[in-house]
């Protein structure tokens, strides 16, 4: 990597990080979204940069203009890759830079890298004074991305009172801080409704969640998962929290999460699924129960003691004759999915794949697979 | 003894009468009434008895003067009766008599209405001699029939008798079926006999002190000289024999068609009363549960109940009108009170204690165990003096039942067997002595739990191994007998499968299954039901048990049952549930929460083997105000989710439930 190149070298490093910690755990996949949000955040930082330092050269003027006109301009200027690309990155997230992000994610990574080259011999001179304004911007950003993680259970928390109405009756299953937040903000706002929480064996969370709920004077009712489907019909909206939002809207959630959503689409009760954006995982699943699923010790559904003999090759043949299998996610297919809320607001299942966009870079998609289908 | 001999035989005849079928008797007068007021009994015609048509001319004179005649005909008794399809060709004798049937009322006192009462007679009499196979036999028997008779007359027939016909209606009200008859009849198996028995039987009565047969013999065939004279004698009705009278000759050709009166029942039901039928249905309907939240009612329950209602803490807002869990704690106070309940009989006790310990779980084995005390409890009783065994029984029986209900609600199949042993004791023909009715009710219970249960499990295992192919997957939810037996069925056939236990807290029975079923040699996976989705791909086949099958096809099951039913149909993998019938219930349910059982609360808050599930262990007041703990026992899954029902029928889609239900039913209280 040459020297030369602040924000490959940046990025090389980043991913080698990343591919290690997401080593450690594939099926957490919100490590791998914060990687690629990283690595987002320094390819945006290096082309804001080469954006700006082109614009000194020749297109200081233009640039400006461009943002107002680029309807007209964009045949014309499509071959300045280079100031489609700093639109992008100047601008704030949204559906009208998605729609120009498609033809610049092809032409990113070449600007990147010829655009650094061209730097690197037109402007020698300005180049240490460009890579720590490089550091410190990456630096910044990626305290605002841990700002914005930290905070956004708060974000999804305030709308809450949008969704929550007075008297109403809202199932959630197993424990979610984000769910949490938003019971109580609603709480916080006055609204008087009752909740059911599913305890959500094998775990039991769910006796965690329902005594942080009375401890804050909300009326809770603890039931049973297997009550799930008795109570669905009395329930007004289910509201849970996820572990991993995939491309195409699905879920991956907690375990008894697919089994809760059958029912709601039963009996026509809205299930909200809560995310932090850095929960939306710009993977399609395939086979998720399988291949993104973590199998737990039998130890929390069976006393080894008491089936010892038989978990064991106590058939004499050289099979156990007891499997037990306790895993720990369920995949909730968009389908059964009605809303989304995150921390940028509602969103359609259908819709989530746009958001991606939003966040990640293209070529990071294809690495960060490769990483962890090899692992 | 009165001096009038004959106003005093027709007395007795009355009374005896009275007490034999003053069930049908009342019946068949408010029908009467009721029919004659609204001037024809064609359907009765139809089939049966052509010989009467002049008969009935004069029925609605008479009629008029009946059902004015009130104090029967309109009592509520009479009403409450459920309006059974009388087996019309009494009626049609009755008809000849058909006043006759309001005024025995009035007429208690009085043996002027002798008369139309032996009217009423004739008929049944000739339908005992329809059954002449049984003329073999032995006297002895036909003595002990008289005797305990006897027996039974003395007691009601002093002055007790004014008040207990009323009350004997009522009572009998229950068993309002026409079978009861035919049950009468057949254990009557008195020919041409019968005459003589019943003579016998009506002399006995007035000579209240013991007489030999002989005497009585002799006695009666002075009577019988004397009566031979007079209808009134054919009053006796009570018993088998009527005197040949003019209305036998002409029903002769009736017992031609129907030998066995069922059949002749049975056939009447067919041809005619489809309205009757309707009504009866209409007042078949299932009483309304007892509601909890119902203040007035519910105050009343607590005062009489033998344990402690729980506090009304932790209780959840929706279940309010479900009776409260009780909990095994309870147990030593409830022992304690034995000897309170003296009226309890002490294997009821044994039954309901295990129940509120929850030693005993599973329809099945509740049921059979609750009938086996019953049965106990039938071998030893004895009929206080003064009673009638059907009666007291009834109520005894009755007090048992609300006994186990206080220590847990009962399940559907236990009031359906409840409900069979009830009719069962009601149609207990009268002539039975008290240890012939007890071994007979006894041996009803033992035949109801080996046809209803037993071998119905045999039948469904039959069918249900025939679903079951080598490689299957197979899942099962909780701990369901009959599944049990069918995977355990399955592998003795030597089919090679896999079963998918299927558990969920705070239950847990399936870890009890695990165990049974790999001690077998099944090899098994075990799961909780969350993570039934994960586990569902690779199903074949789901078995299912159920507590109840209602007759929208809703299966009333374990809680959690419904959710996998519905995961299943999600995966598009055929739910069998597998039922003996006898659990099939008229009631419709479409929600679990109408009605339910309540479990323990606390038993959710702790997790056996888990010392870290701790969380709601030290909860402040407040907290707990907040917190409700519901723990639900059933719940209800829709029959869209059913594939098939596999019962002792055969297998059947869930739409078929109402035809069994139905059928069943008629064939269950006539086994």
């Amino acid at each position: 990597m040459p020297y030369t190149n602040q924000a490959a070298a940046l990025i090389h490093s980043v991913k080698a990080v990343g591919e290690r910690l997401i080593a450690a755990n594939p099926v957490e996949l919100a490590v791998g979204n914060v990687v690629r949000r990283v690595l987002h955040i320094v390819r945006e930082e290096d082309l804001s940069l080469t954006t700006a330092a082109m614009a000194g050269l020749n297109l200081s003027a233009e640039s400006d203009d461009e943002d107002d006109t680029d309807r007209d301009n964009h045949p014309a200027l499509s071959a300045a890759a280079i100031a489609a690309a700093s639109r992008s990155t100047l601008r704030p997230p949204s559906l009208q830079t998605l729609l120009e992000d498609v033809p610049d994610s092809a032409a990113v990574p070449h600007t990147s890298s010829s655009g650094g080259d061209s730097e690197g011999k037109s402007k020698s001179a300005d180049k240490s004074s460009r890579s720590r304004k490089l550091k410190h911007d990456v630096i910044e950003a990626v305290n605002e991305l841990i700002q914005d993680i930290s905070t956004c259970h708060e974000l999804i928390a305030e709308q809450a009172v949008e969704h929550i109405h007075q008297n109403e009756v809202i199932l959630t299953l197993g424990s979610s801080r984000t769910v949490l937040e938003f019971l109580c903000a609603a709480k916080e706002k006055k609204r008087s409704f009752r909740v059911f929480v599913a305890e959500g064996a094998p775990r039991y969370q769910g006796h965690l969640l329902a005594k942080e709920l009375v401890t804050r004077g909300l009326q809770t009712t603890l039931i049973t998962d297997s009550a799930v489907f008795a109570m669905i019909s009395r329930v007004n909206m289910v509201i849970v929290g996820a572990h991993a939002v995939m491309a195409n809207g699905g879920v991956i959630a907690p375990v008894g999460l697919n089994m809760v959503a059958l029912a709601a689409q039963k009996h026509a009760v809205p299930f909200v699924v809560l995310a932090g954006s850095h929960k939306l995982c710009p993977l399609y699943p395939h086979h998720p129960e399988v291949l993104l699923n973590e199998l737990r010790s039998p130890s929390e559904l069976l006393d080894f003691g008491e089936f010892s003999d038989c978990l064991d090759f106590g058939s004499g043949i050289g099979a156990p004759l007891l499997h037990v299998v306790n895993p720990t996610f369920d995949y909730v297919p968009p389908k059964l999915v009605s809303l989304f809320i995150t921390d940028t607001g509602g969103h359609n299942p259908s819709y989530m794949y746009r958001l991606i966009a939003d966040y990640y870079s293209a070529d990071d998609l294809v690495l960060e697979r490769r990483t962890t289908s090899g692992n | 003894m009165n001096p009038n001999p004959n106003i005093d035989f027709s007395h007795l005849c009355f009374l005896l009468f009275l007490q034999k079928s003053t069930k049908f008797f009342e019946r068949q007068l408010s029908m009467d009434a009721r029919r004659m007021s609204r001037a024809v009994p064609r359907v009765r015609q139809v089939g049966f008895f052509t010989p009467n048509t002049p008969a009935q001319q004069p029925q609605p004179q008479s009629a008029a003067p009946s059902s004015e005649s009130p104090p029967l005909s309109d009592s509520p008794a009479s009403n409450s009766l459920s309006p059974v399809m009388i087996p019309p060709p009494r009626h049609l004798s009755d008809n000849l008599g058909g006043r006759t049937a309001a005024v025995p009322v009035p007429g208690r006192e009085i043996s002027g209405e002798l008369p139309t009462v032996g009217s009423y007679n004739p008929s049944e009499s000739v339908l005992w001699l329809d059954s002449p196979p049984r003329s073999r036999i032995g006297d002895e028997e036909l003595s002990e029939g008289a005797e305990s008779s006897l027996g039974w007359y003395r007691r009601s027939d002093s002055a007790k008798f004014a008040s207990s016909l009323p009350s004997g209606g009522f009572n009998l009200s229950t068993a309002k079926h026409p079978e009861s008859v035919a049950a009468v009849e057949a254990k009557n198996p008195l020919p041409e006999q019968s005459e003589v028995q019943k003579e016998q039987a009506s002399s006995s009565k007035p000579l209240k002190a013991k007489t030999t047969k002989a005497e009585r013999r002799a006695l009666q065939e002075s009577q019988r000289a004397a009566k031979a004279a007079s209808r009134a004698e054919a009053n006796k009705s009570g018993t088998p024999g009527g005197a040949p009278s003019s209305k036998p000759m002409k029903q002769p050709p009736q017992k031609k068609d129907g030998p066995p009166v069922a059949s002749s029942i049975a056939a009447s039901e067919r041809i005619g009363v489809d309205r009757s039928v309707e009504k009866e249905r209409k007042k078949d309907l299932p009483p309304p549960r007892k509601q909890f939240d119902d203040e007035s009612r519910g105050g009343r329950a607590k005062r009489r109940s033998v344990l402690n209602q729980p506090e009304a803490r932790n209780r959840v807002e929706l279940f309010r009108h479900l009776p409260p869990h009780k909990n095994g704690t309870q147990l030593p106070s409830l022992e304690s009170k034995f000897f309170e309940l003296h009226e309890k009989h002490p294997a009821v006790y044994k039954v309901g204690l295990q129940y509120l310990a929850g030693d005993l779980s599973g329809g099945n084995a509740r049921c059979i165990a609750m009938l086996q005390a019953f049965q106990e409890a039938i071998r030893d009783y004895s009929t206080p003096p003064e009673k009638t065994l059907t009666r007291d029984l009834t109520s005894k029986i009755g007090g048992f039942v609300s006994f186990l209900i206080e220590c847990r609600p009962l399940s559907m199949s236990m009031g359906n067997a409840i409900r069979f042993l009830k009719s069962r004791i009601a149609r207990l023909p009268l002539t039975l002595s008290e240890s012939e009715a007890k071994t007979t009710l006894c041996s009803d219970i033992d035949r109801f739990i080996n046809e209803k249960i037993v071998l119905a499990d045999k039948v469904i295992l039959r069918h249900a191994a025939t679903k079951i192919r080598d490689g299957d997957v197979l899942l099962t939810y909780g701990s369901s007998c009959v599944v049990e037996m069918i995977l355990l069925y399955a592998h003795e056939l030597g089919k090679q499968f896999r079963v998918v236990v299927v558990d969920s807290h705070p239950m847990l029975e399936g870890q009890k299954l695990l165990r049974r079923l790999v001690v077998k040699g099944l090899s098994c996976t075990y799961t909780q039901l969350n993570a039934i989705s994960y586990v569902m791909h690779k199903v074949t086949r789901v078995f299912l048990g159920a507590s109840s099958i209602f007759s929208n096809g809703t299966v009333y099951s374990t809680v959690g049952t419904a959710s996998v039913a519905m995961v299943a149909h999600a995966f598009r993998v055929p739910v069998l549930v597998c039922c003996e019938a006898y659990k099939f219930h008229e009631r419709v349910q479409l929600d679990s929460i109408c009605f339910n059982e309540l479990g323990d609360p606390d038993a959710i808050s702790k997790v056996p083997g888990r010392v870290d599930v701790n969380y709601l262990d030290n909860l402040t007041d407040k907290q707990k105000e907040n917190l409700e703990l519901l723990n639900l026992k059933y719940d209800a899954t829709p029959s869209d989710y059913i594939s098939v029902i596999v019962t002792d029928y055969g297998m059947i889609p869930p739409t078929s439930v109402p035809v069994i239900v139905r059928e069943y039913r008629k064939e269950y209280l006539l086994i």
